[in-house]
């Protein structure tokens, strides 16, 4: 396709056919934030905080998806800009917990002056999101902030959802279903307010048809979803990721040479990514590449580091069931 | 065939093909990120065939299913090139510039008419028809496989099977087009590249060519043995015979992966000296006289492995190992130390370097280079080199500066182990998502997806059997038994068994497996075995204490 150019912020940039808009941003070097858009993933538009102003358009568009077109003028600094972004952010700050969210994000929540309290303090919590079905949202009374809270879902051994962290990206659906994993073990359910991240019927992850593989993990920007073994930790007070180190190797299964990047704490692998930017997974990885590296560090009962405790913890199962370690020699 | 063993595509290149012969392999369970670059292809409009006995987890997404008999692989080949030729959709031009052989290899396949095919393979002739006029007239097409082909007493023709229908249509050698074995273990691409394979030095190298075994003798300035080694069934053999009577095992578990293998384990009990390398006291370790505990290769220690798209990649060690575990190659030099030649204590880069000034396929990757691109795929020659996307191009250029490639007439065979009316049901084995191999890793992790090995069997065989879900029954081969439950499984056709081959501590598959091998790659026939099954009269829990009955004693 031919090229285009277009001006951003008064700037001229020429890119690819097919770019979009937040491609000629970053080509200048004008990053963009984004929530619920991957390299990886296709955009769903959903996020919000991507938009940009250009010139002859009625409404915002989304930087990710819209094509950049030859000559068309964007604005990604103007006063409409700023203040969509910001509400934006603040809507789900004041509703979700963001407390684990990227440092970039932190850093447009800063430069947009956003207030979440502002909205006022966050309403009782109350456990029934699950159960909730189309039209049984009320309006607030707009003095307090209404919230996605509800309780940790941990029904197996590999990873939690905390869906009190979701802003409901869609990444995982994502990834779960055609970008990557093409299993479709969840999706959205409920409307409006209610909406939210369910496998079919709400079943646990173990009735699901969840193939562990972890995708949904790897793309989740917020914390919402998390290797048991980084919950255990943080629940613990013991997650330290300045003191990790994150080491490139290779899956030691089958012979696809999926690219690992080992995160290790106390000489004991907590959780394991891959690189998004690598031809062999783009980032995504099965059950055994994210999660079967156990018999590397399953020492039986010999706790040598401060974590092994912790993370045997992880080990037990949804009835409660502590798998017997293999020895090593 | 082409001199070289490697798959010739990039796994990218499956994204935009045309037609897809998934042959003998339940990618999405066996090799699950290679199935994500396939299903973008499918997404991208590629037809997908997945021939199979099973309708696999894989076979599900296909366009069409070809649920063929264990073992007719060849025969549905031979069936395919006929009608490919019979129609006059063979690329001709390709044929003529780049092959030889054609004219025998195509008088061997007349007579597999469609017909016939359809009466060895169980398919319906205009199914085979159709997948054969839609690969022959693909722009693009490839045929991906795995041990469905390869673990079988003809494993060698089958491979040569599938390769004469690239270059009876001219799929190889072009973007897109290709033949792709997607391997098995993280590294058994990079093994055999590194001369573990008992005819080949590194690279490739016949060890039986004077001038090739010269330039690794005036550098390591020692002879090299001039005559190629045993592959691991011809060991067994041997040992057998007594002409090998010690064995020196590294990260492999033959008491438990060997078909038959209470005759295997027997063999290994007979030796005189055995020593295991593994990270952990398997049941092969437990019948050593010596064991060196090892460090993991993947986590432990630096070095690299190679992919099923020819890729090198580095493994870097993120962990200490444990206790006295030793990294392999620490091991090896100290042995070499120890028995007088030692080369002392080299580094993983140090040992890669001195294999690129051998190995021409693998000069230009350096340690930097590696790390920086994120894998280099051979061959490539020079630091400048950028890496070969895919094989056997140069077939298609002119004048063709290489041997022409030979088309390999296969002559069909069925199954050694006979289905008859003692044993009338045709077990096949296999991997599942969660697990590998004999479990020795997988088993290291609680695997929400894992459930007890068990015998599974098709709707009508199990109402024949009058058992139900969750029955013990006795599986039977003419070698052994062993005493498993029974899972209905709607993705086999009747007559048809499958088992998991993760867990031998808990039902050993391997006492029921045939230990006919293929004679040019040592392969054992894993996939196709002749049983019986027996209900019992009791529940797993109540079940008595003989659960399996092997010929030699344990």
């Amino acid at each position: 396709m031919a090229e285009v150019t277009l001006a951003v912020d008064g700037t001229a940039v020429t890119v690819p056919g097919g770019s979009t808009i937040l491609d000629a941003c970053r080509a200048l070097g004008n990053d963009q934030p984004t929530l619920c858009y991957l390299d990886n993933l296709t955009p769903v538009n959903v996020c919000r905080v991507c938009v940009v102003e250009v010139e002859g358009n009625r409404t915002l568009v989304p930087s990710c998806s819209r094509p950049a077109e030859e000559g068309m003028e964007v604005a990604t600094d103007s006063d409409r800009v700023r203040h969509s972004r910001k509400m934006v952010y603040e809507f789900l700050a004041s509703s979700v917990e963001l407390d684990l969210v990227d440092e970039e994000t932190v850093a447009w929540m800063d430069r947009y002056g956003c207030d979440p309290d502002r909205y006022g303090l966050p309403t009782d919590p109350s456990g029934d999101r699950d159960r909730r079905k189309a039209g049984h949202h009320r309006i607030g009374p707009g003095t307090e902030a209404e919230t996605v809270h509800q309780p940790v879902k941990v029904d197996n051994e590999l990873y939690v959802r905390d869906y009190s962290r979701c802003i409901l990206c869609y990444k995982c659906v994502e990834a779960c279903g055609e970008d990557a994993q093409n299993t479709f073990a969840i999706a959205v359910a409920g409307r409006g307010f209610d909406a939210r991240i369910s496998t079919e019927f709400d079943t646990g992850l173990t009735d699901s048809a969840c193939v562990f593989c972890g995708n949904c993990i790897g793309v989740c920007p917020t914390g919402a979803l998390m290797f048991r073994s980084e919950y255990e930790l943080r629940q613990a007070g013991m997650w330290e990721e300045d003191g990790q180190t994150v080491t490139r190797t290779i899956c030691s299964y089958c012979g696809v040479g999926c690219n690992l990047d080992l995160h290790v704490q106390d000489n004991r692998i907590v959780k394991v990514t891959s690189p998004m930017d690598h031809s062999v997974t783009s980032g995504h990885l099965c059950i055994k590449g994210r999660f079967g590296y156990e018999y590397v560090q399953e020492l039986g009962d010999l706790a040598v580091t401060p974590i092994d405790e912790i993370l045997r913890r992880a080990r037990i199962d949804d009835r409660g069931r502590r798998r017997p370690p293999k020895s090593r020699a | 065939m082409f001199g070289v063993g490697g798959g010739t595509c990039s796994y990218e290149e499956i994204e935009t093909t045309d037609v897809i012969l998934l042959w003998g392999s339940n990618a999405r369970e066996a090799h699950p990120i290679f199935f994500h670059h396939l299903m973008k292809g499918v997404r991208n409009g590629a037809k997908l065939y997945a021939i199979d006995p099973r309708r696999t987890t894989s076979a599900m997404w296909a366009d069409v299913w070809l649920g063929l008999e264990v073992g007719s692989d060849i025969a549905l080949a031979n069936t395919l090139a006929r009608e490919i030729i019979a129609s006059g959709l063979h690329h001709e031009e390709f044929i003529r510039h780049s092959t030889e052989g054609f004219e025998a290899y195509a008088e061997s396949v007349e007579p597999w008419t469609l017909q016939r095919g359809a009466e060895i393979t169980g398919l319906p002739p205009e199914v085979i028809g159709r997948m054969a006029h839609d690969y022959a007239t693909a722009e693009q097409a490839q045929i991906c496989w795995t041990l469905g082909i390869t673990e079988h007493h003809n494993a060698t023709d089958n491979v040569l099977a599938l390769i004469d229908l690239a270059l009876l249509t001219g799929h190889v050698g072009r973007y897109g087009s290709g033949l792709v074995p997607i391997r098995g273990q993280n590294n058994v691409q990079g093994g055999g590249d590194m001369g573990a394979l008992p005819n080949r030095l590194p690279g490739f190298q016949e060890i039986e060519d004077p001038v090739s075994r010269g330039k690794f003798e005036a550098l390591w300035g020692r002879p090299v043995p001039d005559t190629a080694g045993k592959h691991l069934s011809l060991m067994l053999e041997a040992m057998e015979h007594g002409e090998i009577t010690a064995l020196y095992v590294i990260g492999e578990n033959p008491a438990q992966s060997e078909a038959r293998s209470d005759h295997a384990r027997h063999l290994l009990r007979g030796l005189e000296f055995m020593v295991v390398q593994d990270l952990f006291m398997t049941r092969t370790a437990e019948l050593a006289d010596v064991v060196f505990p090892a460090a993991a290769g993947w986590a432990e220690t630096d070095g690299t492995v190679t992919s099923s798209e020819r890729r090198v990649q580095r493994v870097r060690k993120a962990l200490d190992p444990p206790g006295e575990a030793r990294d392999d190659l620490h091991i090896i030099s100290a042995l070499a130390e120890r028995m007088g030649r030692g080369w002392g204590y080299p580094t993983a880069e140090e040992v890669w370097d001195e294999l690129r000034s051998l190995s021409p396929n693998h000069a230009g990757m350096s340690y930097r280079r590696l790390a920086e691109a994120g894998g280099l795929q051979w061959p490539c020659y020079d630091e400048d080199h950028p890496g070969t996307l895919f094989l056997h191009g140069e077939l298609w250029d002119d004048p063709l500066p290489r041997d022409p490639a030979p088309f390999f007439p296969t002559p069909w065979a069925p199954p050694v182990d006979e289905l008859s009316e003692e044993y009338p049901i045709r077990l096949t084995t296999g991997r599942r998502l969660d697990s590998y191999n004999t479990g020795v890793q997988s088993g290291g992790y609680s695997s929400p997806l894992r459930t007890a090995v068990a015998v599974e069997v098709a709707p009508a065989d199990g109402a024949a059997l009058g058992v139900a879900e969750g029955d013990l029954v006795r599986v039977v081969s003419r070698r052994g038994s062993v005493e498993a439950p029974v899972m209905v499984d709607r993705s086999l056709r009747p007559g048809l068994a499958f088992m998991a081959v993760h867990d031998p501590d808990e039902v050993d598959v391997n006492l029921l497996t045939i230990d006919a091998w293929d004679p040019k790659s040592g392969t054992a026939e894993f996939k196709a075995t002749a049983v019986r099954i027996e209900p019992l009269q009791e529940d797993v829990e109540q079940r008595s204490g003989v659960r399996s009955v092997a010929n030699y004693p344990a």
